[in-house]
């Protein structure tokens, strides 16, 4: 009697500690599982088609650091997990994206890989829902010079066009009255960033050098497969130089078809966005004398730290990283050195941490070779920005000249007042 | 619109041919696929949606085949032929099975291959573009200067190509037996069978023909175009005007309208610049009103 007696309270005993375990599980356990989760970050990007190099770049550049945090323990124990999605560059599709990384996969930040067009339709998703973005790509410039556009928790680590346009000027201006280059065409793609980046770089041309005459501007859509038309006219108008700010597999194939022309040996081309490891080796024949910015080469800044950055990509991912490398690196420094500055994940916490951040980068030409979130308007400056010419070989360019960051401030700020933006 | 740009440009030998040239160039090379396309509707009854992966095939197998022999008129050849192979297994595994449904179960099956090899394509040759196969060593020269208009050799080579295809391909469809009886099934095949003619064999032969032109068109353009997935689509849109400007199923009609969608693009440039894209359409669409068939198509 006493045994089942025992038996009962045994049972009994079981049946609470059960219920009460199963409801600790129900309860209980996905907090402590919170707090113990995995820092979650959600990628928009373009993974495929004619720019995947683009999305493929720079999610390469955010992982080479994450696993480093990773691998040193991460936060408190916490790592940090991508969760990347190919948006094929449609802007309504990044938006669905985000929107579905914050409400569904619940991340808590987004690092935002998406080119212009869709990145402004990110901006619009995380306006309303207040996730903490880090724009890596756009260089746009409105996204974070116009007010009416900017958001408090909305941060650009990506090169910005007025930025690059005054480095671009000055460098050109420069040419122009050293081999009287007056007449100037453009062939830009047919969408935001091309129009806004053409728009800029002569508005910024025509301070330094007010007698320039800008005979054509050609405007194929974006992954137009051939450029005859366009090129035709630049046969016709004979200008002394042409501004392209077409980019990845689109400006290859204009080179590789302007060549065909002899185009570049009566025109000199500044094309912005050339210096790219991934876009000169793609070109059949590359050109010597090409002019572009420095978008991402090892050579420049020539400096220990970014030929360690450079090597250190290339043994992971088999290829040089790009201009979009370093840019996802970059943020993805400043947002860890942030959430460990703060000690959380609430956006409005990091957006105060990253505010006038300053971090050493071997991208960094500010004092103590150093790269700054600037508090104003949010948006990364004293990055590098060369100016030189192409070879046809490693390493690829040759006598880059530095952009002075103080007079691309200066500009920037009459470009701004001219706008009213300020 | 720049009427004064246009009418200097038609007044001046030099403007004048380069464009001409431009346009005869892009207007060849759409030629070589639309023309595909077209034949395949004509005897077919198929509108082919997924011709657009037949042109990015072209340009993958001519890449994949300089790689490997670093020779540009045989990979152009094998890039041609390849699409041709994989045109017979399209049509004999697929294609055939939907020759009598409607236009809807065609479509759906179109949109799935071109899903389905679009990613496949990704798989293989990965999601990066790949850089043009370049021009032949032969065309690697300054461009001519003739009445000072600046034309690539290689240019003329391509038109000149494109040009001989056309003729070859009148010749077969007009002089041989083949072509009277490919003509003879796109008007009744049933009297065909009747006569013991394998109409199955004449059905194949043309979708081999038009996926091997599509091919080839889309191997020459690899040698000056980044070659990426999807890069049918746009293509697909410019065959699908040619075909509806030419009259659907008329070789000759897709010839003529391919040389207007060329000088259209060309000269449009000059003219309206920005408006290059919107002017094919325009065209199209004052086809469709004034002559709804096509400049060469029959009157059903």
């Amino acid at each position: 009697m006493k045994n089942k007696k025992s038996y009962r309270t045994l049972r009994r005993k079981l049946m609470k500690y059960g219920f009460a375990g199963t409801a600790y599980a129900s309860i209980g356990f996905p907090t402590l599982l919170k707090a113990e989760s995995n820092i979650k970050i959600g990628i928009p990007t373009l993974l495929s088609g004619r720019v995947a190099q683009l999305g493929i770049s720079a999610t390469n550049g955010i992982k080479l650091i994450i696993d480093k945090f990773n691998e040193a323990g991460g936060f408190n124990g916490r790592k940090i997990e991508l969760i990347i999605r190919d948006s094929r560059a449609k802007p309504d599709e990044a938006a669905r994206m985000t929107r579905n990384l914050i409400n569904s996969n619940k991340v808590d930040i987004i690092l935002n890989c998406e080119a212009s067009s869709a990145s402004f339709a990110v901006q619009e998703v995380i306006r309303e829902s207040g996730t903490l973005c880090l724009h890596c790509i756009s260089e746009t410039s409105s996204l974070t010079a116009d007010p009416s556009i900017r958001t408090w928790n909305a941060f650009r680590f990506a090169r910005q066009g007025i930025h690059d346009a005054v480095g671009s000027a000055s460098y050109a201006a420069n040419l122009v009255k050293e081999k009287g280059l007056k007449k100037w065409m453009s062939i830009g793609p047919d969408y935001a960033y091309g129009r806004d980046s053409t728009a800029t770089f002569f508005e910024i041309l025509k301070k330094f050098s007010p007698n320039i005459e800008i005979v054509g501007q050609g405007w194929p859509k974006l992954f137009q497969p051939d450029y005859t038309e366009v090129i035709t006219q630049i046969v016709r108008q004979k200008p002394d130089a042409i501004y392209s700010c077409l980019w990845g597999g689109d400006l290859v194939s204009f080179i590789d078809q302007a060549a065909l022309y002899g185009t570049f040996k009566n025109s000199e081309l500044f094309a912005i966005n050339l210096a790219d490891y991934t876009t000169m080796s793609a070109i059949k024949n590359l050109p010597e004398g090409l002019h572009s910015a420095t978008r991402y080469i090892a050579a420049y800044p020539d400096r220990q730290e970014n030929r360690d950055f450079d090597s250190a990509y290339t043994s992971r991912f088999g290829d040089h990283p790009t201009n979009w490398s370093w840019e996802t690196a970059v943020a993805t420094d400043f947002l860890i050195s942030a959430i460990q500055e703060t000690k959380s994940l609430n956006p409005k916490n990091i957006s105060e941490s990253l505010k006038g951040k300053s971090r050493q980068s071997f991208i960094g030409v500010g004092e103590g070779n150093t790269v700054t979130m600037r508090s104003k308007d949010q948006t990364l400056v004293n990055y590098a920005i060369g100016w030189g010419s192409t070879l046809p070989k490693e390493p690829y360019m040759k006598d880059i000249k530095a952009a002075d960051w103080e007079s691309i401030q200066e500009l920037e700020k009459e470009w701004l007042t001219s706008k009213g933006w300020i | 619109m720049e009427v004064l740009a246009l009418l200097d440009c038609l007044s001046a030998p030099a403007c004048l041919l380069s464009q001409a040239v431009g346009g005869l160039k892009i207007g060849m090379l759409l030629f070589l696929v639309a023309s595909g396309l077209t034949l395949i509707f004509g005897v077919l009854g198929i509108i082919n949606f997924a011709h657009g992966i037949l042109y990015m095939l072209g340009a993958y197998f001519a890449w994949q085949a300089m790689e490997l022999t670093g020779h540009f008129g045989l990979s152009v050849l094998i890039g041609a032929i390849g699409v041709g192979i994989f045109g017979l297994a399209f049509e004999r595994g697929l294609i055939k099975r939907v020759y009598e449904s409607n236009l809807l179960i065609q479509i759906l099956l179109c949109y799935a291959v071109i899903l389905i090899v679009d990613d496949l394509v990704m798989i293989i040759w990965g999601d990066e573009f790949l850089s043009s196969i370049g021009v032949p060593e032969i065309f690697q020269v300054p461009p001519l200067f003739i009445f000072d208009a600046v034309i690539p050799p290689f240019h003329l080579a391509i038109i000149f190509t494109s040009l001989l295809i056309a003729i070859l391909l009148w010749m077969l469809m007009t002089r041989s037996r083949f072509g009277s009886l490919v003509r003879a099934a796109a008007i009744n095949p049933k009297m065909l069978e009747a006569l013991g003619i394998n109409t199955n064999f004449i059905r194949y032969s043309v979708f081999v023909l038009g996926s091997f032109l599509a091919g080839l068109g889309g191997a020459l353009a690899a040698s000056e175009r980044s070659i990426v997935s999807q890069m049918g689509n746009s293509i697909l849109i410019e065959s699908f005007i040619v075909t509806v400007i030419g009259g659907m199923g008329s070789i000759g009609g897709a010839f003529l309208a391919s040389l207007i969608i060329g000088m259209a693009r060309s000269f449009g440039a000059v003219a309206m610049p920005l408006f290059t894209d919107g002017l094919m359409f325009l065209i199209m669409v004052l086809v469709l009103i004034l002559r709804p068939r096509g400049i060469m198509g029959e009157k059903k």
